[in-house]
């Protein structure tokens, strides 16, 4: 086979896979602009915070400590424990939930009725203060990630691919793990909305609020309720690409990456942030290998939109989303 | 009675006012917070920290306190000439911006207000010509220094002849990651080897594309133009493709332990570039204990000590002091105004006697800065990644730029630059 055909499959190979990673960030938008409307800016310091409560929790860091630590004239970094991966990580999801709870009972509720504007605007303030409070808590370092998540060259891939081509074939470890706790998420998500109760309750709030509190559905509960969720997914991010470049502050930065997936694939589609991703992925990855060198590279950021442009001169409601129509 | 009022409030003014001025003012366009807060902080910390050991334990310089006054740019260049104008008027008398992009606005905007500007390590490489730049210094190296020490060093490893070699660029995608691009051409056509350029957009936490390239090509040497996550990221990466890390070298803003801790043990035998000395094994870092973190004084956690970016902060504000010195002793004044302080800075001679003395012997090259030269001579080291022992060794000397490559170009960068703004070069024979 052409070598250059089979550096183009490991190219695309490589976008589904970085295409899962915008994904999982994109799922988080989905899931609160479904139940709510809200556009929720601050999803990228959810991932950030999640990843470095995460850190913070297994390591054993003691919580705004400096701050401590410049009041009281102590020295108290460590509580000296290192918990297991799997704690750590359902005392974030905690952490989340609380989070959840604080943002309904101080912000969505006060917001209850206003224009969606005011309700973005108020994400914006939300994911500063996130941002600045993180740091409070946890500090600026850069943070190591360590849950035992593979990394490097998948070596059965690499070799399978050698023995069949001549070429072996470049796939991470991470990425394939990536896609299973995606695919596991999104098999989650969808039984949840399907088949319990608290799903169908927020299925019913996204089609139509004032129908669902007709019927006795708590708006409250359903917003605390997917704002943990969008929180659980917004972990789940953090930890793939925490583990990528350590826990630090330019992980709020993956929101940018969620974007043209969302204007793709739609604000309302679980299956279209997915498709998206995947389709954002492998078109900015192929795009730069096969055009990127000849007009200087870096093209990946400004493709994707570009991309995501053209899906939405044909389709303004995104591939899956909901067509909205109005009645006057 | 109203101008009674006025004299006697005027009066009250410069009463109040006479203490600032009897300080010395360096503004510090720091950033704690934001994507890059991580490598702004210790830098920071180091900068903060220096300045509080010469109060704390010389009563500041020839007698005159320092005030720093921080301001929080969060490495956005719009910011950080916010950051400029609302602290200019408190009389400083140098900026150090810490972002090649607020260095470059500011180039213009500090010439004409006469107060003097140092970056680096970093900022406008072609600065380093005092004829032109009579405002800016960048001593004691700079980007295009760097590149050619890169490749100096790579000459080296590779027995003095690296014609048909394949040497790979992975930068920064900004004015920043540019910088070392002409030069490398240059030294490409000197020395026979192929210069391949794989840009990173910002922030660069998505580098799949450019490893999968390097992995293809395989490239003899990767050097790495990065900052913040683009780092981090690159060195990931270069672990997953087993791209021999002693084959990967960063400039030195892609040479500190936030760069390379992420990676593990995987990270090791990575090289960096450095203009000064990594550790604390000095013994001004004794004196920053006792005056600075013991007396509850220091910026930051007192953590950071002796890392590579608080060492340049320490270093950079090292440098001011002894700028400013020399600026006491020049004008005879103690009170030293903007215009003063940047005759103290074209007049720095930092031998070795005086880093000795200052309790830093060797940590910085040994330089002098003339009306022509305010770049420094340029000298830069390698220093090598040991995962286990989690730290930077020193693996070279101090290595001599290629200047027959280097001054041509500054010369001509510089010169276009007095020709776009109508700047007459300065005599400085």
């Amino acid at each position: 086979m052409p070598e250059q055909f089979l550096w183009a499959m490991e190219v695309m190979l490589n976008g589904l896979m970085a295409g899962v990673l915008y994904a999982l960030v994109a799922l988080g938008f989905v899931l609160i602009f479904k139940a709510s409307g809200v556009f929720n800016y601050a999803q990228g310091v959810m991932a950030l915070f999640a990843a470095m409560t995460l850190v913070g929790l297994q390591k054993g860091q003691v919580p705004f400590a400096h701050l401590i630590n410049t009041i009281f004239g102590t020295d108290v970094h460590k509580f000296g424990w290192e918990l297991a991966p799997w704690l750590a990580i359902l005392l974030t999801a905690g952490v989340m939930v609380l989070f959840a709870w604080l943002v309904q009972r101080f912000i969505l509720q006060h917001l209850v009725n206003q224009p969606d504007i005011i309700l973005f605007m108020a994400t914006i303030g939300l994911a500063y203060f996130m941002e600045g409070f993180a740091d409070l808590m946890w500090g600026a370092d850069i943070k190591t990630l360590d849950i035992g998540l593979p990394q490097g060259v998948n070596a059965w891939i690499d070799e399978t691919t050698f023995n069949l081509f001549g070429y072996g074939f470049f796939i991470d470890n991470l990425d394939i793990a990536a896609t299973i706790v995606a695919a596991l998420l999104v098999v989650a998500l969808v039984l949840f909305s399907q088949y319990t109760k608290q799903g169908r309750a927020m299925r019913a709030v996204a089609d139509d609020h004032q129908a669902a509190l007709s019927v006795g559905i708590s708006l409250r509960f359903i917003w605390v309720m997917v704002w943990s969720v969008a929180g659980f997914v917004a972990l789940v991010a953090g930890i793939m690409w925490g583990a990528k470049s350590g826990v630090q502050f330019s992980l709020s930065l993956i929101a940018l990456k969620a974007l043209p997936v969302l204007m793709l694939g739609g604000f309302t589609s679980i299956p279209g942030a997915i498709v998206g991703g995947l389709i954002i992925g492998v078109g900015e990855k192929l795009f730069e290998f096969l055009v990127g060198p000849h007009i200087g590279g870096a093209t990946e950021n400004w493709f994707a939109y570009v991309l995501a442009l053209i899906f939405l001169v044909f389709r303004p409601q995104g591939l899956f989303g909901e067509k909205i129509i109005e009645r006057v | 009675m109203k101008l009674k009022k006025l004299a006697v409030a005027a009066a009250a003014m410069v009463a109040l006012g006479a203490p600032a001025m009897a300080e010395i003012v360096f503004p510090s366009l720091s950033y704690r917070t934001g994507p890059y807060a991580a490598n702004g902080t210790p830098f920071a910390d180091g900068y903060a920290d220096y300045f509080t050991l010469i109060n704390e334990r010389d009563g500041g310089i020839g007698g005159e306190k320092i005030r720093l006054l921080e301001c929080e740019t969060g490495y956005n260049t719009e910011k950080g000439v916010e950051c400029y104008e609302s602290t200019k008027g408190e009389g400083a008398v140098l900026y150090e911006p810490l972002s090649t992009g607020i260095t470059y606005q500011l180039i213009p905007k500090a010439s004409a207000d006469g107060i003097p500007v140092h970056s680096g390590g970093y900022g406008r490489t072609s600065a380093a010509n005092g004829a032109v730049f009579k405002w800016i210094f960048n001593y004691p190296t700079n980007y295009w220094y760097g590149a050619s020490v890169a490749i100096k060093h790579i000459l080296d490893q590779e027995g003095g002849d690296i014609s048909g070699k394949t040497i790979a660029l992975l930068y920064h995608n900004s004015a920043y990651g540019k910088e070392p691009i002409r030069t490398l051409e240059e030294l490409a056509k000197k020395h026979g080897f192929n210069l391949t350029l794989l840009p990173v957009d910002h922030p660069g936490q998505e580098q799949k594309s450019q490893w999968l390239q390097i992995r293809r090509e395989k490239p003899d040497y990767v050097l790495m133009w990065g900052w913040g996550v683009m780092n981090q990221v690159a060195i990931q990466e270069a672990a997953n493709i087993r791209y021999p890390m002693d084959h990967f070298i960063g400039i030195w803003w892609s040479g500190s332990e936030n760069d390379v801790k992420a990676a593990g043990a995987k990270g090791d035998g990575y090289k960096a570039l450095s203009f000064h000395m990594p550790g604390s094994d000095f013994p001004v870092f004794d004196d920053i204990q006792k005056y600075v973190v013991d007396a509850g004084k220091a910026a930051g956690a007192g953590d950071q000590i002796g890392t590579v970016l608080y060492n340049r902060g320490l270093y950079a504000a090292m440098l001011a002091v002894e700028a400013a010195r020399t600026a006491q002793e020049l004008s005879g004044n103690t009170r030293i105004t903007p215009a003063e302080m940047r005759d103290g800075m074209e007049n720095l001679d930092m031998s070795e006697e005086k880093m000795a003395a200052l309790g830093l012997p060797g940590f910085g090259p040994a330089f002098k800065v003339t009306c022509a030269n305010h770049g420094g001579n340029g000298l830069a080291l390698v220093q090598q990644w040991d995962a286990t022992a989690q730290k930077w060794n020193v693996i070279t000397d101090y290595i001599e730029p290629d200047l027959e490559v280097i001054q041509p170009l500054i010369e001509e960068d510089s010169a276009a630059f007095a020709a776009e703004n109508n700047i007459t070069p300065r005599d400085c024979n």
